[in-house]
């Protein structure tokens, strides 16, 4: 389903520095991977690269056949907007919106019907246990609460594939196991492929399998 | 939950969390829009009203023969009354006359009713009682807004000057057909009255249908004494119109300096919450919205703050404006327009420009912004502390150079319609490029200080060192409005200084007197100059001429003044620019100019022009051209012995007066009023009183210059707070890490008054440079379009110190006060927040 060849990236500046090298990565429908290696070896570079919010300096993308990195901005946006769920390690929930509103958001830029859509937004918090704070601000929840938002967000429109990085960065230990259970078992259900950026062993214990990011590739740990 | 309430509350839900700068931005738009429309329907009344009076005078005329001041021979009238294409003619005699016991002038029209009741039947239906006071010659009528204005009704007397003297008349009626201040009576009788028998100043002709009334007025053109024109009635509204075009617009720009000030203030305002945005506007963008999306939902959040300001503001608007007429009149003070009556009429094109202005504004101060957050890389803002980036970021030098240039180049270019728009321009393209070129300067000003010891100092400095974009955010504003408030007091202070050098240059005797302070009914007899010469004391007396030439038909009459100058030595008489000639042997003889004709007309230096003088074209040779601030239309200035040989007129209207050594001056006014009959009604001054009478009106006039400068001054400093605000709450996590490190409030506060003070001096500094530049174009390239003189330039240095440490002071303040808010949040929780 997800298709990388040879990714490669370099930033260049007063000390260019080479992040990516020869990456190579195959991920089935309904696989889920971490991604662990460290800090600053480029693992949120892979995400962004995938996610087509950055532009690689060699090698091919490819979801569902669709080659990414020829696509232009709008092409590539719409992309996301349509197969890609993402989850962050800050939340980024919208503070002026409600939690049900917040979830709704990729429903409403795929421009689904207000019953379905409504239908949907409930599933969703349902399944990750914020069905009675559909109406609460995110300034009222807890940082699990906001992350179980993020991942209902990140799923209610059905992607193909959920990009998450460090999505556990900010929690306890406690909210931080319930997540990933959460995150697992979502991205599962909704037969997607998942990419699982992380530090911690526990978090990528949660996935079906474990690469490691290093100068020289992608490696099974 | 409707896809619409989600849309509306993602629209929305960014202007409630802001809604304080949301309510700054609609209120500087507003601001903007209420002065801009305000000064525009007053102008536009005025001009109405001008256009309504003349147009009620001039009837259902075809055409109109204009003489100057003193008029055309009547025989004119009895010539062209008899052509075969002409159906009616209706001759006019036209006298400004002052009212005994005001300085003011009142209108007196002379008409032959039976004609006039053809051509402008509205000025001759009248609540007469008795139909024959139309016809005889001592009886007068109103205009409902004259007999208001002179508290008479009809029975009264009315005493009006001519000469020294005066002449009374009943009031006869009430004219309700006649609009403005204006006053209508038998041409016979006001002829005899005001010393104008067998002259005329106007026909109007109503011609045969049919007739084709180019052909008619070009050949009554050729047929025409020189001095006499023949033009639509059109025209006279165009050429009354012009006198106060460039006051009018330069009135108009700058009450749009407000609203462009107002505009800087949305694009600093819209570019700090597209910052504090900037992780939000990201996760959109990665979500799936695209950039033309992004750019269209954050335009739209502009034109929602320039629709409701510029709906706000031309409320407010049209209430300043009905303010401003009650207590200046429509003329805003300048005396355009004596003798409109002020009212105000709504223009709904006027308030549809102005709310299309507004919005205009807001949209392109929101544009940019939009344009960067659409450009900005998701991925990179995403992450937590990215807004610094946004200020580290800094832009290329060349769109600000660009725009620099451009202006500097408009300023070479000619006026428009006698208009200096390229000027104005100029001044635009020059405020944007350098507010453009701001992360530069910051990076230059701020790299020459020296690293500070103190904590908070080192701090302060550091942050604008790595930060340029914030300046040019916080400063967009002030160095707006502190420029423009630089270049009006540069400017004003040259004008005056450059008015007072002129009034010592044309005010060299002792004691000076003029028949009349306004209108044109008063003169001095040779008899009467005889008596003035003959007051003991007086040492010698130079007598001035008054009149006025026609030069061409679509522009005012040029002022012909006739006294004694010396045709070798006139600049001790003028105050010539450049050079002055002697013509040769056999050359015109000479006439002096003003730069008014030289721009206008080409009267330069050495020319032979003509000019047309009793009703001839007479040949002269431009000897000088002089500067002259009393008549932006024009003066031309000729010795009087050669202008009473060509016209025969020894009248005169002023008089210059030296006294013998140790001669009292106050003591020759006196004797003045006593010798000469009719004494009382001159206007006797000594040169100080001139002076400080014409400084006085000086400073009447750019009273509202000031007031309106000032409105964008405060709009600099409410937008220098609001961004200040602003950046600060974006730094909040950072200002949390600081007290988590041990740094106290005290010491944040003074980091933070320490930046505020300066970026102030920076703002200063540019503000500076930038208006002293400003001043320049508007001296020389703005005045001298508009209003056709020039002036010296003059500093006014101890004023723009003791500005410039008020603003400094009040700007610190400002951003202290603004930055209050970061030492008051609990630090942990700053922190840990995510937004």
């Amino acid at each position: 389903m997800l298709s990388i060849r040879g990714l490669a990236k370099s930033y260049a500046g007063p000390r260019s520095r080479t992040v990516l090298s020869g990456i190579d990565l195959e991920l089935a429908p309904g696989e889920y991977v971490a991604v662990m290696g460290e800090s600053g070896i480029g693992k949120s570079t892979l995400l962004n690269l995938v996610a087509g919010l950055d532009r690689p300096d060699a090698g091919s993308v490819a979801l569902d056949g669709t080659e990414l990195t020829t696509l232009n901005d709008d092409a590539l946006t719409r992309v996301r907007r349509t197969r890609m769920g993402f989850v962050f390690q800050a939340f980024h929930v919208l503070p002026y919106l409600t939690v049900a509103q917040n979830v709704a958001l990729p429903l409403l830029l795929v421009g689904a019907a207000a019953p379905a859509a409504d239908a949907r937004v409930t599933a969703m918090l349902a399944a990750v246990g914020l069905a009675d704070r559909a109406a609460s601000r995110p300034r009222e929840l807890s940082g699990g609460e906001l992350q179980r938002v993020a991942i209902a967000r990140a799923l209610v429109h059905a992607p193909r594939l959920v990009l998450a990085d460090e999505p556990t960065g900010n929690l306890d230990p406690d909210s931080a196991t319930q997540v990933l259970e959460l995150l697992r078992r979502e991205v599962k259900r909704g037969d997607a492929a998942g990419i699982l950026v992380t530090h911690s062993h526990a978090a990528a214990r949660t996935t079906d399998r474990v690469l490691v990011l290093t100068a020289s590739g992608l490696r099974p740990a | 939950m409707t896809r619409t309430a989600l849309a509306l509350a993602l629209f929305a839900g960014p202007l409630w969390q802001s809604k304080g700068r949301f309510v700054l931005s609609l209120a500087a738009i507003a601001l903007g829009v209420a002065l801009g429309f305000a000064v525009q329907l007053v102008n536009q009344s005025a001009i109405n009203e001008f256009t309504q009076a003349v147009q009620t005078l001039s009837g259902s005329a075809d055409l109109q023969i204009v003489g100057p001041r003193a008029g055309f021979d009547e025989r004119e009238y009895a010539r062209i009354a008899r052509l075969p294409e002409v159906a009616v003619a209706s001759p006019v005699v036209e006298v400004d006359a002052r009212v005994i016991g005001r300085r003011e002038s009142l209108r007196v029209l002379g008409l032959d009713v039976f004609r006039a009741g053809l051509v402008q039947p509205d000025l001759v239906a009248t609540d007469a009682a008795d139909s024959l006071d139309t016809l005889r010659p001592d009886t007068i009528f109103l205009s409902p807004a004259a007999a208001e204005w002179l508290g008479v009704a009809t029975g009264d007397r009315l005493r009006l000057q001519v000469a020294l003297g005066e002449t009374t008349f009943r009031v006869a009626g009430i004219v309700r057909g006649g609009q403005g201040r204006v006053a209508f009576a038998d041409i016979a009788g006001v002829q005899a009255a005001f010393d104008r028998l067998g002259r005329l100043s106007r026909i109007d002709l109503r011609v045969r249908p049919g007739v084709d009334v180019g052909a008619l007025r070009s050949r009554l053109a050729a047929e025409l004494p020189a001095g006499v024109q023949v033009e639509r009635p059109e025209a006279n509204v165009e050429r009354g119109a012009s006198i106060s075009r460039s006051y009018r617009v330069n009135l108009n720009v700058l009450a749009l300096v407000a609203l462009f000030t107002g505009g800087l203030l949305v694009f600093s305002t819209q570019a700090l919450a597209i910052v504090r945005r900037r992780a939000q506007l990201a996760l959109l963008r990665t979500l799936g919205v695209t950039r033309r999306a992004l750019v269209a939902t954050l335009l739209g959040e502009g034109l929602l703050v320039g629709a409701i300001g510029a709906a706000l503001g031309l409320a407010a608007g049209y209430a300043l404006a009905q303010a401003i007429v009650h207590v200046t009149g429509l003329d805003l003070g300048a005396g355009h327009f004596r003798g409109v009556e002020p009212s105000l009429v709504l223009d709904p094109a006027a308030a549809g420009l102005f709310f299309v202005l507004g919005v205009a504004v807001a949209l392109v101060g929101s544009f940019f912004p939009a344009l960067d957050a659409a450009r900005a890389a998701p991925a990179a803002a995403l992450k937590s502390g990215d807004e610094q980036r946004a200020f580290e970021r800094l832009t290329p030098v060349w769109p600000g150079l660009a725009v620099f240039v451009a202006g500097a180049i408009g300023t070479a270019l000619p006026p428009v319609a006698g208009l200096p728009l390229f000027g104005y321009v100029s001044i635009a393209l020059l405020l944007i490029g350098a507010i453009m070129l701001m992360p530069r300067a910051a990076v230059v000003f701020f790299g020459l200080l020296r690293m500070p010891r103190a904590a908070g100092l080192r701090l302060a400095v550091a942050q604008l060192r790595g930060a340029p974009g914030q300046s040019m955010l916080s400063l967009a504003t002030i160095v707006a409005a502190v420029s423009l408030l630089v270049s009006m007091a540069i400017m004003v202070a040259s004008f005056r200084a450059s008015l007072g050098t002129w009034l010592d240059h044309v005010l060299p005797a002792d004691v000076y007197l003029r028949t009349t302070g306004a209108g044109d009914s008063g003169f001095l007899t040779p008899e009467d100059q005889a008596n003035i010469a003959r007051v003991p004391g007086v040492r010698r007396a130079d007598f001035v001429r008054a009149q006025n030439v026609l030069l061409a038909g679509d522009r005012p009459p040029a002022a012909l003044l006739a006294r004694s100058v010396d045709p070798s030595d006139p600049g001790r008489l003028l105050p010539l620019v450049g050079a002055s000639i002697v013509p040769g042997p056999g050359a015109p003889p000479p006439v002096w100019v003003t730069e008014a004709m030289a721009d206008v007309y080409g009267f330069t230096l050495g020319r032979v022009v003509e000019i047309p003088i009793g009703g001839r074209l007479e040949r002269f040779t431009v000897a000088g051209v002089w500067r002259d601030y009393v008549r932006s239309q024009g003066a031309v200035l000729m010795e009087r012995d050669r202008y009473i040989a060509l016209t025969g007129d020894r009248n005169a209207n002023d008089a210059a007066l030296w006294l013998a050594p140790g001669v009292d001056a106050g003591a020759v006014k006196d004797a003045l009023r006593d010798a000469v009959p009719g004494g009382e009604n001159l206007d006797v001054a000594d040169p100080g009183e001139i002076r400080s009478r014409s400084l006085q009106a000086f400073d009447r006039t750019f009273a509202v210059t000031y007031a309106l400068e000032l409105v964008a001054l405060v709009i600099g400093l409410t937008g220098l707070s609001s961004s200040f605000g602003a950046l600060v709450l974006a730094r909040r996590r950072e200002f949390g890490m600081l007290r988590h490190v041990g740094m106290t409030r005290g010491q944040i506060g003074t980091m933070l008054a320490a930046e505020g003070m300066l970026v102030s001096a920076l703002g200063l500094l540019v503000g500076l440079a930038l208006g002293f530049l400003i001043s320049l174009i508007l001296i020389h390239v703005v005045n001298r379009q508009s209003f056709h003189w020039t002036m010296d330039l003059a500093v006014p240095w101890m004023p723009l110190v003791i500005f410039s440490a008020a603003m400094l002071a009040a700007a610190s303040l400002t951003a202290l006060f603004s930055a209050r808010q970061a030492m008051t949040d609990d630090a942990a929780r700053a922190v840990k927040d995510d937004w």
